[in-house]
């Protein structure tokens, strides 16, 4: 097999540097700030592809935590000892960077969930069980993830209301004229991504947006996708509600947020009962605390929120649109060697994308290909990516999904290349 | 570790690609559908049974290599066998692709099906290695009122 390094990559490599002006961004001193990257698996240096499932942390990150249990462990707003106290102060803070990272106008619509699938359910409880009823509807589209349809399938299912779904075209583009002629009267909430997950397709959302407000209807906008590789600014694109997940944007596994208006959130009833989300309990009656306290029952991720809070910090160092920049000219370069490789044809071809490569090999299941890819050191998902609706949309079982960060580099997309040449050779 | 060379073997992708037994049985006797959510493969497997013995075997569906490869080899082996001999099948080709190939085995019972010995050094594969097997046994446990809806 091929391996980086070879004259062919290196002569890849300088058509690419010819292609990629240097804006600064270094990429192999970035690369050392990932721990994880230096290793190499069944014998080969990794090449991680699989950043949409989840992204790397870099050391700030683990060093956070780890200082954090070393150091600091103590539960939060309620000790009235010093580590209490640092603790809270820190959790805290990474909320306030949550903040500014998004573009939000306070910091109690920052609310601290396990994850962008957590942060729907939250809406879909809580906002949706109180303002959906029977015969109303729920707008999605048709790229979305599993967490982004079931939960509110749930809610219909419970009030007798509908899930409409906007079409989108054989480039995995939302088809805008459709989504606006299913806004109507009925149409309670839109939530839809910002990123696809499956296809890259970065959705016209402050569009979108205001199409839904030009009918009264709210959105929310999944961003589990979007906030590792766009810009966001949630009150410039005026959603309602937003989501991402830490995991996905270089920090830990289980931490997330949901940014909600002050406005929609006051209005809302609790998601869960527990500690810390209430003023006074009685057996008579229990009054609830104020934002966003209302929404974080229970002793919440406190290692990883600060992990979290470290990764915003991470980015805002690295400069978020350069990286973004870096990591188009990636997606670009490797969306270009993939489909000039004879018998591949890439999944998603919108115009405008972000990070994702889905692609399928004639005569090849994306299983074999991943197993094979991973046998070279190269880690893809393959499957259908939990947007089952996605492939069927495409009539495929599955694709091979590579996904790119902003600390990979133009050798790894020549393995790829050449990982997927070796697949079609064990398949010829 | 083993190299590529050890799972996609060339009995493997040759069956992948030329299944053997890749139909519909009519007139099944008895029949069940697998599927595996995880990466979306989907098999039906036909059998007609005559005295308790397989006669004919057949298979339909989609999937990757491992589980084409794993049902075309199934459906060769399957034939003339009775329903204890081929669970007694299962049972050792379950052992073979999850633990490795192993002394204990009773390697002239697998025949080629010991071409799929590389799959244990992959978790995530065994699933499609021994769908059609599960299907199998489903369908031979089913009877055949069941099929009759068809």
């Amino acid at each position: 097999m091929t391996t980086p390094g070879t004259a062919k990559d290196a002569a890849a490599a300088s058509v690419a540097t010819q292609e990629m002006p240097p804006r600064g961004f270094d990429v192999q001193k970035i690369r050392e700030d990932f721990p994880i990257l230096k290793q190499t698996v069944y014998g080969k240096p990794l090449v991680y592809l699989d950043n949409a499932a989840t992204a790397q942390t870099p050391q700030t990150v683990i060093d956070a935590i780890d200082r954090f249990y070393l150091a600091q462990c103590a539960n939060i707003h309620r000790g009235i000892h010093l580590l209490s106290e640092r603790s809270t102060a820190e959790y805290e803070e990474t909320r306030a960077k949550a903040q500014r990272f998004l573009g939000a106008a306070e910091t109690r619509e920052i609310v601290f969930v396990r994850g962008t699938t957590e942060a729907i359910n939250l809406v879909a409880n809580s906002y949706g069980r109180k303002h959906v009823g029977a015969g109303d509807e729920i707008l999605i589209t048709a790229m979305e993830h599993h967490s982004n349809i079931v939960p509110w399938q749930m809610l219909c299912e419970e009030k007798g209301a509908v899930l409409r779904v906007a079409p989108i075209n054989d480039a995995g583009e939302i088809v805008i004229e459709e989504f606006e002629k299913l806004l109507n009267r009925r149409t309670r909430l839109v939530s839809v991504s910002h990123v696809s997950n499956a296809l890259g397709t970065v959705n016209p959302v402050e569009r979108m947006i205001e199409m839904a407000h030009g009918k009264g209807v709210p959105v929310m906008i999944d961003g589990a996708q979007a906030a590792p590789h766009l810009k966001i600014n949630v009150q410039k694109l005026d959603c309602d509600f937003y989501a991402f997940s830490g995991h996905k944007l270089y920090g830990p596994t289980g931490i997330g947020i949901l940014y909600g208006k002050a406005s929609l959130l006051e209005a809302m009833p609790p998601y869960q009962g527990g500690g810390d989300m209430i003023r006074t309990v009685s057996f008579e009656k229990t009054t609830y605390n104020a934002l966003p306290y209302k929404f974080e029952a229970g002793t919440p991720n406190i290692a990883g929120t600060i992990g979290l809070g470290a990764a915003i910090d991470y980015l805002n160092q690295l400069g978020l649109e350069q990286a973004a920049a870096y990591e188009h000219e990636l997606l670009a370069y490797a969306t270009k060697k993939v489909s000039q490789l004879p018998g591949v044809r890439i999944i998603g071809t919108a115009r405008e994308k972000a990070s994702v490569l889905s692609f399928v090999i004639d005569g090849v299941h994306p299983h074999d290909a991943g197993t094979i890819l991973d046998q070279q050191g190269i880690a893809v998902r393959a499957g259908h990516h939990c947007a089952m609706p996605v492939m069927e949309r495409f009539g495929i079982p599955a694709t091979t999904r590579a996904s790119f960060a902003f600390y990979n580099t133009i050798e790894e997309v020549d393995a790829l290349v050449s990982g997927i040449e070796k697949v079609q050779e064990v398949f010829s | 570790m083993s190299d590529l060379g050890e799972l996609y073997q060339e009995l493997i992708v040759g069956h992948s690609k030329k299944p053997r037994n890749f139909r519909k049985i009519e007139g099944a006797d008895h029949q069940a559908e697998g599927y595996n959510p995880l990466c979306g493969d989907k098999i039906t497997v036909y059998l007609k049974l005559k005295d308790g013995v397989v006669q004919e075997i057949g298979f339909q569906g989609s999937g990757c290599a491992i589980s084409t490869a794993s049902a075309s080899l199934m459906t060769e082996r399957a034939k003339g066998k009775t329903r204890a001999e081929a669970d007694a099948l299962f049972d050792v080709f379950h052992k073979l692709v999850t633990e490795g190939p192993a002394e204990e085995l009773d390697t002239a019972q697998l025949g080629k099906l010991a071409v799929f010995s590389g799959v244990c050094e992959y978790p995530a594969r065994v699933k499609c290695a021994t769908l059609a097997w599960h299907t199998l046994r489903a369908a031979l446990q089913g009877s055949a009122e069941a099929v009759s809806t068809e």
